[in-house]
């Protein structure tokens, strides 16, 4: 159960090797012993992850799950959910790619938007009814700033959040009458293996400060971040200017 | 509607979750409330009562709540033996609204009428008069308790029934439901009290004044203290104690009436308060109030509002916190840890963490419930409203409570973990066995129950 102060006893990490997701998990754990369940592909950095939350006094538990494998989704959450309540659960998986190869060959754009919408939305429905079942919950889902306006240098990436975004806003309606929570995280540049050797955009953020706006804003209730906070604004000014200026700018 | 899907919360607004409630007539009669939950799903089944708990005892995510307040019938009083014999959700107002008449007092009164005899038991509740008359289990002469397994036990203080009498006591309602019970009042002349009320200059001062014995000369004894203020009025305190009048202290005009109920209230606060409202320049400016108002004075005779509920000349006063609510934080700690104590109450007032309404009472002994909470000891009790690094300060004061040998109290609680709670109760397995004995199915749990592991 979350309690008074926004503590939860439970949560579920979908992409167990997430830095952010990461993050979350040791934010949580600063305020208290949390059971926490890592979702991902066994391998020795999900096995790392563990040792690592372990250490800073988590109960940890692993659990196979393959974000490209949708037929599997169902059953890797129930059995998440078949060890005692998950209070939180974070949508943490991802990929970036190569975006100049990605719109390019077809393999690796399907592969973006498999694992970036098809699963995100495969797993939004899992948690739904795990979490309707429960009568209590949070679901967080970890989009990004670059759905809100595809650049010609991101737009595959962007598109699949896009949609991962559209849904679980979508979702947060949804479940609302049932008292289930859903937070989306839109975060900007985060410096991560992921985004490793690139050039950092403007208000870049690193997991740890993701984390903590995540954290927050589950706790209060809040539906829609930024990480950083005045990237809201930014994207509000960048949504609507016009596609001449739009191109030429350097984002 | 005697079915209906509900975001339930606890007195301090905190922490809701949904849970289907049974009211009405699914609750009234025993072979349909067994049928109910016996066929319950796997999220199980919880009573509730006025729901005055502050924390998450009285709510069950994704299962059944069964509101208890249908249950009311006050089945017989015998003036005589001072015996009542009533359903657990008859209010403690109430039987004392119908008490009254017959000279009979409700043995143990918490800080508001406003809870049910289940709940009373459930919490084993106490008192102001905790020294001279203990906790609410201590004056159940039976109850009927509804299993699990859909049988109705009679269970009682003595004999073979007793473990599960005093698991159910303090039980926070996770052996079952507690369907009626036969209480013990306490004999009267009148409803009115010979107090003594005084102030004290600071922490020193309170602390002895419960600690030179005088409290003995009273059955009901509290303070109000002072948890703002660091320096030296640290701990000032307005005391009030007293016992109950009899009908020759009376003065002529009350005489004519010693029994009536007399707990006047002003007005109800409406659902319009600001968050951050209650912060420490509005608090300092009250308790200043009514640490002046209090003079000390001998032998003044005062109604029940006056001497025991003053907050409920303010109906719904949880309000007055807004909508991110408020957490209640009462333990208490043995006698002999008197130093470490003081330290916390200092470090309670220098935090940032500002509270008004602060309780302050010295508890008599305890009784056999494995999960009640009175013991000899300090028994503190502040109000914080929720902010930011709240989690962190509290977590601090539970690490310093368990290491002098105290605990919190389940009716307040609201954030404790499995690990400190289980620390603080060392004979919660006791407990526990008894419990999965009459739960083998385990169908009684709540979101606390899964908070604290109490049930699997």
């Amino acid at each position: 159960m979350i309690d008074a102060v926004g503590h939860p006893s439970s949560l579920l990490l979908l992409g167990g090797t997430s830095e952010i997701g990461l993050a979350i998990a040791e934010r949580y754990l600063e305020g208290g012993p949390v059971r926490i369940v890592l979702a991902g592909r066994q391998s020795t950095r999900l096995a790392d992850a563990a040792a690592r939350l372990a250490r800073a006094g988590a109960h940890v538990e692993t659990l196979e799950f393959d974000a490209k494998d949708a037929a599997v989704h169902t059953e890797a959450v129930r059995k998440a959910f078949a060890g005692g309540d998950v209070d939180v659960a974070v949508v943490a998986f991802g990929l970036l790619g190569d975006q100049e190869t990605a719109w390019q060959d077809i393999d690796v754009a399907v592969e973006l938007a498999e694992v970036n919408y098809v699963a995100a939305v495969s797993v939004g429905v899992a948690l739904a009814t795990e979490f309707r079942r429960q009568g209590h919950g949070r679901i967080v889902a970890l989009s990004s700033v670059a759905g809100e306006r595809a650049r010609r240098s991101n737009f595959v990436y962007g598109s699949t959040k896009a949609g991962m975004d559209a849904f679980y806003t979508g979702l947060t309606e949804a479940l609302r009458a049932d008292g289930i929570g859903v937070t989306i995280v839109r975060p900007g540049f985060v410096h991560t293996k992921m985004t490793k050797g690139m050039d950092a955009a403007p208000l870049s953020t690193t997991p740890e400060k993701v984390a903590e706006i995540a954290v927050d804003a589950v706790t209060k209730g809040r539906e829609l971040v930024w990480a950083p906070a005045p990237l809201r604004a930014v994207m509000t000014v960048l949504r609507h200017i016009p596609r001449p200026i739009f191109r030429r700018l350097p984002v | 509607m005697p079915r209906s899907v509900k975001t339930l919360v606890g007195w301090a607004r905190t922490a809701p979750s949904r849970a289907t409630v049974l009211s009405g007539d699914e609750v009234t009669a025993d072979d349909r409330l067994a049928e109910t939950i016996t066929s319950a799903g796997a999220r199980g089944v919880i009573a509730r009562g006025l729901g005055r708990s502050y924390g998450d005892p009285a709510q069950n995510a994704g299962g059944l709540v069964v509101d208890m307040t249908a249950r009311n019938r006050i089945r017989a009083i015998d003036a005589e033996t001072g015996l009542v014999d009533l359903d657990a959700g008859v209010s403690l107002d109430r039987l004392m609204r119908v008490a009254l008449p017959f000279g009979l007092w409700v043995p143990v009164l918490p800080g508001t009428r406003q809870v049910t005899i289940g709940g009373a038991i459930a919490n084993d509740i106490h008192g102001k008069n905790h020294h001279s008359a203990g906790s609410f289990g201590d004056h159940v002469v039976s109850m009927d308790l509804l299993t699990g397994t859909g049988e109705v036990r009679r269970i009682e203080p003595e004999g073979p029934e007793s473990e599960l009498f005093w698991a159910t006591v303090g039980g926070i309602g996770l052996t079952g439901i507690i369907l009626r019970a036969t209480i013990r009042m306490t004999k009267t002349e009148t409803a009115y009290f010979v107090a003594d009320t005084e102030r004290t200059a600071n922490l020193d001062e309170t602390i002895e004044r419960f600690s030179d014995g005088s409290d003995e000369a009273y059955d009901y004894s509290s303070a109000w203290f002072d948890s703002i203020s660091t320096g030296p009025a640290l701990g000032r305190a307005a005391l009030g104690r007293g016992s109950l009048a009899r009908l020759d202290e009376l003065p002529e005009k009350l005489r004519q009436d010693p029994l009536k109920f007399d707990a006047p209230t002003l007005l109800d606060l409406p659902d319009v308060f600001p968050n951050g409202l209650a912060n420490k320049l509005t608090f300092s400016a009250i308790g200043e109030l009514y640490y002046r108002k209090t003079k000390n004075k001998r032998g003044q005779i005062q109604n029940l509002t006056a001497f025991y509920h003053p907050l409920d000349l303010f109906g719904d006063w949880n309000r007055a916190y807004g909508s991110k609510g408020f957490l209640q934080y009462q333990f208490i700690v043995p006698l002999a840890a008197e130093a470490e104590f003081r330290s916390i109450i200092a470090d309670i007032a220098a935090s940032g963490h500002v509270s008004f309404l602060n309780v302050f009472k010295k508890f008599g002994e305890g009784n056999r419930a494995p999960l009640s909470f009175p013991m000899p000891g300090w028994n503190i009790c502040v109000d914080f409203p929720i902010v930011d690094g709240l989690g962190a300060f509290c977590r601090g004061l539970d690490e310093r409570v368990l290491a002098m040998g105290g605990r919190l109290y389940t009716a307040k609680d609201s954030r404790t973990d499995p690990e400190t709670f289980a620390a603080m109760y060392p004979r919660v397995d006791e407990w526990r066995k008894v419990r999965d004995a009459v739960d083998p199915g385990g169908v009684f749990a709540s979101d606390m129950s899964r908070r604290l592991a109490l049930t699997s």
